[in-house]
């Protein structure tokens, strides 16, 4: 017997198709080169576990980020979804876009056209218990970024 | 005897409500169960009632919460087959119960070179008062292994047992995500053999189960009310008379002394000297009108009735391609944990609650035993009293809805 649809008002507004399509085909999972920016995050109350790094071209900008870990599909949609927007970015606009990324989770009115298709993730600000599942990736480049300007930190803590 | 699930049914408001466009299916009931209305009846009572302080004033009010009170102790004494109610200590879970006997008994005696025993199947209430009492009295902690079906490997139990100097043994009598049942009377017996001292984890057993605090001769069980009917915020320590006297409180002030002055002060007996302060009063009134609940159901109809709807369960869900089932299939306690391939609980659980169905993810408390099955999380459906075979088959709809929406290939 298929449900599908069933009652789709209420899980599409948590997974969107966008969603699932990065979860069933994740993009940019792997590792870049020399990365500038390297972060390994746990979230111990659903076990997700992403590492994120960053690498820069010539120009001092994003040329790649790549991931990798394991998690609910609304975390890894979200590394997917972020690996493919900050390509071409400086570090100060992907920091600008998390911010704006953070805002969105919080549910503060504001534009967040510029996010593109992360906006499909703006569903999960009405899921508090699912908010630490769709940061989780930016949480790695918030802390890795913190890390290089730091140059401190072991590369693998907890949220 | 059968119970009337029909009929029961009628008693839990909470459960005649949609959730998300379906009846609700309440599965979680290992978390907390719900509340008859004779349990919020009683909590009715006794604040319009007769509320007042218990065990001080002489006026008819607080005579008569006194009664009540004490009157819950009976029961709960009676439920598990305490030889005095002085022995069933109020806590405000099953957590507290453990950490009363770790920093009350265990913190005083243990010395460098003293031997705790756990298992790696507890759930954190068990593990980390020990983990604690390890590290503040230099004892060595050890722990038994799983087998892979889930149960405890004796042969592991009777090895640390036999290296010595094992003053503590704790361990559940049934697990809160593998569902095992564990040889209480078997492994106490061994325990005491070498001298030790034994906790029993009882959270997931005296709700579901007959339990006889005599045939199982453990010296501490730790349980909690808001797992079998009663409302959140109460428990239940129960000890031996002897060691209970021997251990120091947790906490000091009014109601737990017998006398007191400028110079010092001395304890009242058991259970006064473990409940410092004005008690949960009427959350424990209603405990016992929960266990009046269960008692008139017989606890052996409440078991052969969970015991029914987890192995037509374990059928249905086994089932599913896809679905793991962790743990013994028989003996099992009334629930399951499960995992269904490359759909995370979290997901799985989203597309349930989308169906009206409440299930509990994640480490249950239990991330040690994650560890060991290698997962980061798994569904856990639990059962009681008022669950059905329909709802099962709610539940089992729901997980290949989850695998239609993520998916699923085989």
């Amino acid at each position: 017997m298929s449900l599908e649809g069933q009652h789709p008002a209420k899980l599409d507004a948590l997974y969107q198709q966008v969603i699932l399509d990065h979860y069933r085909r994740p993009r940019n999972k792997g590792a870049v080169e020399n990365p500038v920016v390297k972060k390994h995050l746990h979230n111990p109350t659903c076990g997700d576990d992403l590492e994120v790094q960053v690498s820069l071209g010539s120009d001092g900008k994003i040329d790649a980020v790549r991931w990798q870990g394991r998690g609910c599909s609304i975390s890894m949609a979200s590394a997917s979804m972020m690996s493919q927007a900050l390509k071409g970015k400086t570090l100060a606009e992907a920091e600008e876009m998390m911010q704006t990324f953070y805002a969105m989770m919080r549910a503060e009115p504001g534009n967040y056209k510029p996010l593109g298709e992360i906006q499909a993730l703006q569903g999960v600000s009405k899921f508090p218990v699912r908010i630490k599942c769709a940061t989780l990736a930016w949480k790695c480049l918030e802390q890795g970024l913190r890390e290089k300007e730091g140059g401190s930190g072991d590369g693998h803590q907890r949220t | 005897m059968a119970l009337d699930v029909a009929r029961i049914r009628q008693d839990f408001p909470i459960l005649h409500q949609e959730m998300n466009g379906h009846p609700l299916v309440y599965l979680d009931n290992a978390a907390t169960t719900q509340k008859p209305r004779q349990v919020i009846q009683a909590l009715v009572d006794y604040y319009e009632g007769y509320n007042a302080n218990v065990h001080r004033g002489i006026h008819t009010l607080a005579e008569r919460a006194t009664e009540a009170y004490e009157g819950a102790r009976e029961k709960v004494a009676r439920l598990i087959g305490s030889p005095s109610p002085n022995q069933v200590v109020f806590t405000r879970n099953g957590t507290e119960g453990m950490n009363m006997v770790a920093y009350g008994w265990a913190r005083r005696r243990l010395k460098p070179g003293d031997v705790i025993v756990t298992t790696a199947m507890e759930h954190h209430s068990n593990l980390v008062p020990w983990q604690q009492t390890a590290l503040e009295t230099g004892a060595t902690l050890k722990y038994v292994d799983l087998l892979p079906d889930g149960t405890l490997n004796q042969e592991s139990y009777d090895r640390l047992l036999s290296e010595g100097n094992v003053k503590i043994v704790a361990f559940s009598a049934a697990s809160n995500v593998l569902g095992t049942l564990n040889p209480v009377e078997e492994m106490v017996a061994k325990a005491h053999q070498v001298g030790a001292k034994v906790m029993v984890d009882a959270v997931q057993a005296v709700p579901h189960m007959p339990v006889d605090v005599t045939r199982w001769d453990a010296d501490w069980i730790s349980a909690s009310g808001h797992k079998m009917l009663a409302p959140t915020g109460t428990g239940f320590l129960w000890g031996k008379l002897e060691l209970l006297d021997e251990m120091e409180p947790t906490y000091f002030g009014g109601s737990m002394i017998s006398e007191v002055h400028l110079s010092g002060a001395a304890w009242a007996e058991c259970p006064a000297k473990f409940e410092a302060g004005t008690p949960n009063i009427a959350d424990f009134i209603a405990f016992g009108a929960a266990v009046d609940y269960l008692t008139a159901l017989g606890m052996e109809n409440v078991h052969e009735h969970e015991q029914a709807l987890t192995e037509y369960a374990w059928e249905k869900l086994s089932n599913i391609e896809g679905v793991r089932l962790f743990g013994p299939r028989q003996p099992r306690a009334g629930l399951i944990s499960f995992d269904v391939a490359g759909i995370h609980p979290h997901d799985v659980s989203a597309v349930l609650n989308a169906d009206g169905i409440a299930i509990r993810v994640g480490h249950h408390c239990a991330q040690p035993l994650m560890e060991i099955l290698d997962v980061p999380a798994t569904n856990r459906a639990s059962f009681y009293i008022y669950n059905t075979t329909e709802e099962i088959d709610r539940l089992v709809e729901a997980v290949e809805h989850a695998k239609e929406f993520f998916g699923y290939v085989a």
